[in-house]
């Protein structure tokens, strides 16, 4: 393999920023709206368990952040904190809220909603870090080699909340079901690559969209199968592309409560 | 890891045998396989070290806690520690040394087999017995599970098995 050109190819480089973007905002707002459930999960195991996701995925946003710093953008916490949401690549799918209320006052969250995000997320982000192990981009490859073992056991996690809670009663599979419904209406940018995906593709840091999606899909089927239910279909064009910053109000409200603490004094060593 | 081959390296080694996991004061970040390359240019060390999970919180305090080691050795000028993420860290990294420890602390050992599924087993630290339940998968930090021995009634830690052929 030729080492990619990222030098003094500016398309290149526009190309791999746009993907680390894509993938450290991703995790950034999904550890987000995870760390909004401290203490409201069904159990103080789970919270235990759900905490450590987070934890973990906040890490895995962290390497990204790192990544770009590397190729001479802004710092990691600047480039996690103080971007507005116009210039922002994640899904539209991690930047919703976690139901009606707030975690301060009276949050009344959907755990249906968390599970079934959580775990087609998961599966998402999982498929597309196999691709990236065979990236290109080297430093890119050698993080998504180490994101992929912590994310064995996430997969696992979520995989298993969801097969339980659709082998639950009737009111929970119900649940369920409207959750899957809702979290799929969003789910239209998860494997969009955005207006720089074919140079993605072309210059072999990723594989295309719909390889990656058909991959989910299989990787789903067990599971749906176990259940009897068929997998949800992915909108065709989504109602609004994060990869190409059109946002969710949500989106808004998450920056500006997540960067509150870092605004008062960006130079603090915390 | 390279070989020591000059006297500075041994001393250097040395030391980093009394760096501990800030969490298990047993085990060593020699014994945890952590320590990747340790690099002698006259008074200059150059410390290559794989992080064990990405969001550990631990890893600036045991890079300060590397640093101050080292520093401690009158020949020492300047300490580089840089993380990093090639080759992946594994738990089949941690030596036998290591495997004790953590006994001694109280945590399982991560075990060294899956089964095809990718559940694993280990037997209690405390009393040997392979008759153990797993509480939670996710313990109170990202490397470790809770788990439950039925026999002598006591919860404990295991240390996750991690590989690249997960
Ligand atoms: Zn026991």
């Amino acid at each position: 393999m030729t080492e990619l050109n990222i030098t003094t190819n500016p398309e290149n480089k526009a190309a791999v920023v746009s993907l680390l973007f894509q993938l450290a905002d991703d995790d950034f707002l999904y550890s987000f709206r995870g760390s909004e459930w401290l203490g409201l999960a069904p159990h103080i195991e789970e919270d235990v368990a759900s905490s450590s996701i987070s934890q973990d995925s906040m890490g895995h946003a962290a390497m990204f952040y790192q990544l770009l710093e590397e190729l001479g953008l802004d710092n990691a916490d600047a480039l996690a904190h103080l971007r507005p949401a116009k210039e922002r690549r994640n899904s539209i799918l991690v930047e919703r809220q976690n139901g009606e209320g707030y975690y301060m006052d009276v949050p009344k969250y959907d755990w249906a909603f968390a599970v079934v995000r959580n775990y087609f997320y998961t599966a998402a982000k999982k498929i597309k870090i196999e691709s990236l192990k065979n990236s290109s981009y080297e430093p890119l490859a050698n993080v998504a080699v180490k994101v992929n073992i912590e994310l064995y056991y996430h997969l696992l996690h979520w995989k298993t909340w969801f097969a339980q809670l659709l082998n639950s009663t009737e009111d929970a599979k119900q649940r369920m079901q409207a959750a899957i419904e809702q979290v799929m209406k969003d789910f239209g940018d998860v494997f969009s690559l955005g207006t720089e995906g074919e140079k993605m593709v072309e210059i072999g840091l990723i594989e295309e969209e719909k390889v990656l999606v058909q991959r989910w899909k299989e990787q789903l089927k067990p599971v749906f199968e176990s259940l009897n239910l068929s997998i949800p279909e992915i909108p065709a064009s989504p109602a609004a592309n994060g990869r190409n910053f059109e946002h969710t109000e949500d989106l808004e409200s998450a920056i500006s409560t997540l960067s509150e603490v870092y605004r008062i004094d960006t130079a603090a060593s915390w | 890891m390279q070989m020591a081959i000059n006297s500075l390296e041994k001393k250097v080694l040395g030391v980093l045998e009394e760096v501990h996991d800030p969490e298990i004061n047993t085990v060593s970040i020699i014994d945890l396989g952590m320590v990747e390359e340790v690099n002698v240019q006259d008074s200059v060390v150059n410390i290559k070290i794989l992080p064990t999970f990405l969001g550990c919180p631990a890893l600036e305090l045991i890079k300060e806690n590397i640093k101050k080691a080292v520093k401690s050795i009158d020949e020492v000028q300047q300490v580089n520690v840089q993380f990093i993420n090639h080759p992946p860290w594994t738990s089949d990294r941690i030596s036998e040394q290591g495997r004790k420890g953590l006994k001694e602390f109280g945590i399982a050992p991560p075990p060294r087999l899956m089964d095809s599924d990718g559940s694993w087993h280990v037997d209690c630290p405390f009393c040997g017995s392979t008759y153990v339940t797993m509480e939670n998968i996710f313990g109170p930090t990202a490397c470790r599970s809770i788990l439950y021995c039925k026999n002598c009634k006591n919860p404990f830690e295991a240390m996750k098995p991690i590989s690249t052929l997960m």
